[in-house]
């Protein structure tokens, strides 16, 4: 229930930049997900917030306190780490308890708390269980528990999924979600799944070497991705790539579909497809083949779905249709997003695409 | 380990079923008698003590009797001379009055050095801890004698004090060496955990770290108590009157008259505490071990 | 949901006092938790140690223990005393021989207690059982055993007939002679006791070391048809080379710098057939009261222990490479 802003925050490792000047603003009561690969900063980042690191420069505001020099307890903030980190040697009430304890209150009210908390994740009939007793889904629960008990400014969660198995994973980004909304409490999310961000972000600041590629909304991100490095990390397959004359040209392999089976688009760009291989993966087919960039050929993907009654034969010449409002542009330097430029491409097929 | 690739091809060699019979059960007939051997050896003076205990003078004073039975029957005789006649209880005494308070030192020194060098400080800290190690290496042999200079100017000379101050210069390094391993295994996050729900991080050491460091913590005492009872260099340097002697020195230099040993009496003297003490150690033997080859396959 | 941050916040902020904010900084708690052993160890550990050396390059004694003056005298006293060149060879030889057959025969011991047999643990512990027994109580034990009329392995000998003849006496005296383990033998009763103390040590940690060898080499060998010698000597010694090499290390460092088996067994010996460094700095330097002269002869055993040192430090660094 707090703002939480860093200004220019950097960490340095020695001479490894962990973070490197990192500007964001988290709403109150907003769930933002901090995105990147093993490496990226995002867990240092939220480090930093939680005040495990300490900042080689730039301030941390939690609400209207800059707490750069406060330790963790000052803080009020609440953290699941990616082991849940229980305290082995208590029982999940003592656990859910501890947090309370330093803060003076009543035996009643505190289990009041603990209480209120066990019930809302619906662990109040483990609450005398020693940790090693608890499967994962249950440990999960816990650290969860464990963290509101004590209605914190803000909520940090480390991967807190990644130590489920697949199929409890997807129940419990619904779960955790929907008691994010309920105590709308300001929400820091870390992971490199790039499901659990678009799926429970309310924002997504996607991270690589310690800087943020991109900000937005998991549909902007996408959509419009803000340099190459976003729209290769996002989506599987990733977006393609090709380098055309005047720059990178970028499609999500789904709008990348055979002419023939192509509904009618209004802006179409026509694309001779070298197709090698097709890949049957149930509701959709994946299309592996090459078409011709500025330097030759461009592996490409193009993800058919099952519903469309088309199999392009492997080994041919398939004629392949993008829609021109589903094509990004990027600067071949930087990477970065720049508004449509024309391009030539020795592959196209419609005239008008050089225009 | 950098193994060359024999290119050659090796032929297996498959000895008959028979053949390999004989060879298991010769094996197993190796490996029977090599323990055998070796439990003898090992054990053999402990029996040799433990029988001399209950044996009479007739018995044992008679190059013609078996030594390894009993020849007239066993007499408690010995033992009564041992407690009644004897300092023994008094070593005894002082010997676990040393060990309990070097062992409180050790705690007080080695916990929280070796929880710093675990977690506080670093690459340096980790050189520290080798440093530790090292020290322990560093024998009685080579300290006793500026040290008895020590001894002799504190006026600590012939008085267990003297024991009690210098019996932690080698229980609290391998001590912070063992714990400082032990307490690298308790994760991290765990603390950090309890420092974001409120705590410093002293008392996160306190109500998170010390109890999931117990069983660290117990093989610490244990060590440090046996390493003292242990010890027999200084023991022997710096006290020399015989209400101050520690059981090691006081069984074999108090129950010598002259020329005259009264073996059975220091055989059972010495089985008495050879015995608990070789349990005690036992049991958290591989803990030990644990030590010993972390700090020098691990570093 | 019960909106309670105001109050808990202000306790908080009364809960900053000096104090507490002294217990979050690490670099605090760091130094303040390692300095108390960190002191000890410099003052009892590290000022002795220096001056050890100092005594060897001075002339005090018990009587006069002043250092007046650093000087070679005291060294070329010792090196030229026949008695110290008696004692470094005793303690070079005592250690190599003890430690390399110890080596040996840990290997032997360590490989037939890997394989489960019943009553396992109860010949665990009678082995372990030297190592865990204060020494001098160990050592006095032997005394016993090699008593010069009444040792146990004289009248064995006796009744397999290889010394004298059973039954030849004089009453109650026998007229066959003794062994004298401790005198004409005594290298030889020394070196098997320290074997016997140390064996137990190293037996356990080779046996650390053998099974930390993975499953699936063994059953590779053994799928290859290599045989048993074969197995041992190319594939399960490289692998706990670093192991053995440990247990001979300690073996050495604990067996060069004991004195208290030679103390009990022989105090070194009418003859000085037995004396060692320590025992022989330790009868210098405490019992004859020469301070420098017994430093003198105890700094002998340091290129030993730093050489020793430095071996195992690059073990370390090795292994942390990998």
């Amino acid at each position: 229930m707090a703002v939480v802003e860093t200004v220019k925050l950097s960490k340095h490792f020695n001479d490894v930049k962990a973070v490197d000047g990192i500007d964001i603003t988290i709403q109150e009561g907003e769930f933002l997900v901090l995105l990147g690969p093993s490496g990226s900063g995002k867990t240092t980042l939220m480090r930093m917030i939680a005040g495990l690191e300490k900042p080689t420069g730039g301030t941390i505001k939690i609400g209207d306190r800059v707490v750069n020099d406060l330790p963790p307890r000052l803080r009020n903030v609440a953290m699941v780490f990616q082991s849940y980190a229980l305290y082995p040697h208590m029982s999940v009430y003592n656990n859910i308890a501890f947090s309370l304890r330093p803060l003076g209150m009543t035996r009643q009210q505190i289990d009041d708390k603990v209480h209120w908390a066990a019930r809302m994740f619906s662990i109040d009939h483990l609450l005398s269980r020693k940790p090693r007793q608890l499967s994962g889904g249950q440990r999960q629960r816990v650290a969860l528990a464990r963290a509101i008990v004590r209605e914190p400014d803000v909520f940090l969660l480390d991967e807190p999924l990644s130590n489920l198995d697949a199929k409890l994973r997807a129940m419990a980004r619904d779960e955790l979600k929907q008691f994010q909304r309920q105590l709308g409490v300001t929400t820091i999310y870390v992971t490199h799944d790039q499901v659990e961000a678009m799926g429970m972000g309310d924002r997504v600041a996607v991270m690589s070497n310690g800087r943020m590629h991109q900000l937005g909304t998991p549909q902007v991100l996408y959509q419009s991705p803000a340099d190459t490095f976003v729209a290769t990390f996002l989506g599987t397959p990733p977006m393609n790539l090709v380098e055309t004359d005047s720059c990178l040209l970028g499609f999500r392999p789904e709008n990348f579909l055979p002419e023939a089976a192509h509904p009618d688009t209004p802006h179409p760009l026509v694309i001779d497809f070298h197709l090698t291989r097709v890949e049957f993966l149930g509701s959709d087919r994946l299309l592996y083949g090459t078409i011709e960039g500025a330097d030759g050929p461009v592996k490409v993907v193009g993800d058919l779905p099952s519903v469309i009654d088309y199999t392009p034969e492997p080994g041919t010449i398939c004629p392949m249709m993008v829609d021109r409002r589903h094509l990004s542009y990027f600067d071949k330097s930087t990477g970065q997003r720049i508004a449509p430029t024309p391009f030539a491409l020795r592959g196209l097929r419609d005239p008008a695409g050089t225009a | 380990m950098a193994e060359k690739t024999d290119t050659r091809v090796h032929r297996p060699h498959i000895p008959s079923p028979a053949r390999r019979r004989v060879n298991r059960l010769g094996r197993g007939g190796f490996q029977a008698a090599t323990i055998a051997f070796f439990t003898i050896f090992a054990a053999f003076p402990f029996y040799w003590m433990l029988i001399a205990t209950f044996k009479t003078n007739q018995d044992l004073y008679r190059p013609l009797n078996n030594p390894f039975i009993f020849n007239q029957p066993p007499t408690l005789d010995n033992l009564k001379l041992l407690f009644n006649e004897t300092n023994y209880t008094v070593w005894i005494g002082n010997s676990i009055f040393i060990g309990i308070v070097v062992v409180l030192i050790t705690l007080l020194l080695a916990v929280p050095a070796a929880y710093a060098l675990a977690r506080l400080s670093g690459r340096l800290g980790e050189q520290l801890g080798i440093l530790m190690f090292m020290v322990y290496l560093i024998p009685p042999t080579l300290l006793f004698i500026p040290m008895s200079r020590v001894i002799t100017v504190l006026g600590l000379r012939d008085s267990i004090w003297s024991l009690i101050l210098v019996y932690p210069t080698f229980t609290v390094p391998f001590c912070t060496w063992l714990l400082m391993g032990f307490m690298k295994s308790i994760p991290a996050d765990i603390e950090e955990q309890a420092t974001v729900d409120g705590y410093t991080r002293f008392g996160a050491v306190v109500r998170v770290i010390m109890p999931l460091a117990l069983p660290g913590l117990l093989t610490v005492v244990v060590f440090s108590f046996t390493l003292t009872m242990h010890e027999f260099i200084y023991a022997l340097a710096f006290v020399s009157i015989s209400a101050q002697k520690v059981i090691s020195i006081g069984v074999t230099s108090e129950l010598i008259r002259g020329d005259v040993y009264f073996w059975q009496s220091i055989m059972s003297a010495g089985i008495i505490v050879a015995i608990p003490v070789a349990i005690i150690y036992n049991v958290f033997l591989d803990r030990f071990v644990a030590g010993f080859t972390l700090g020098a396959v691990k570093g | 949901m019960v909106t309670t941050s105001t109050p808990l916040t202000r306790s908080m902020q009364r809960r900053q006092s000096r104090m507490l904010k002294l217990l979050d900084s690490e670099r605090f708690l760091a130094s303040a938790m390692l300095l108390p052993a960190v002191a000890y160890i410099v003052l009892l550990v590290g000022i002795p140690l220096v001056t050890a050396i100092l005594f060897s390059f001075s002339d005090a004694t018990m009587a006069s223990p002043e250092i007046d003056g650093l000087n070679f005298d005291t060294f070329i006293t010792v090196l030229n005393d026949p008695v110290f060149r008696r004692s470094l060879g005793n303690s070079i030889g005592f250690t190599v021989i003890s430690q390399a057959s110890m080596v040996v025969l840990g290997n032997v011991l360590a490989l037939a207690l890997m394989k489960n047999f019943p009553g396992k643990w109860f010949v665990r512990l009678l082995i372990l059982l030297p190592w865990a027994t204060p020494i001098a109580i160990g050592a006095i034990g032997w005394l016993w055993i090699y008593d010069s009329v009444y040792s146990p392995i004289d009248w064995i000998f006796r009744q397999v007939g290889l010394l004298g003849i059973q039954g030849d006496h004089v009453g109650l005296i026998s007229r066959a002679p003794n062994m004298y383990w401790l005198g004409q033998y005594g290298p030889f009763s020394v070196i098997l006791v320290q074997i016997w103390r140390m064996l137990p040590m190293s037996t356990v940690i080779l046996m650390a070391g053998l099974s930390s060898i993975p499953q699936d080499v063994k059953d590779a060998a053994e799928v290859d048809g290599v045989g048993f010698w074969r197995t041992y000597f190319q594939v399960t010694v490289p692998l706990i080379r670093p192991i053995i090499l440990v247990a001979f290390l300690f073996g050495v460092i604990f067996t060069f710098t004991d004195m208290t088996i030679i103390h009990v067994l022989t105090r070194g010996g009418s003859d000085n057939s037995t004396q060692v460094l320590a025992s022989y700095a330790y009868y210098k330097g405490i019992d004859g009261g020469n301070l420098s002269q017994g430093a003198a002869i105890a700094v002998f055993m340091l290129p030993v222990l730093l050489g020793l040192a430095m071996i195992l430090l690059r073990i370390a660094r090795r292994s942390e490479v990998r």
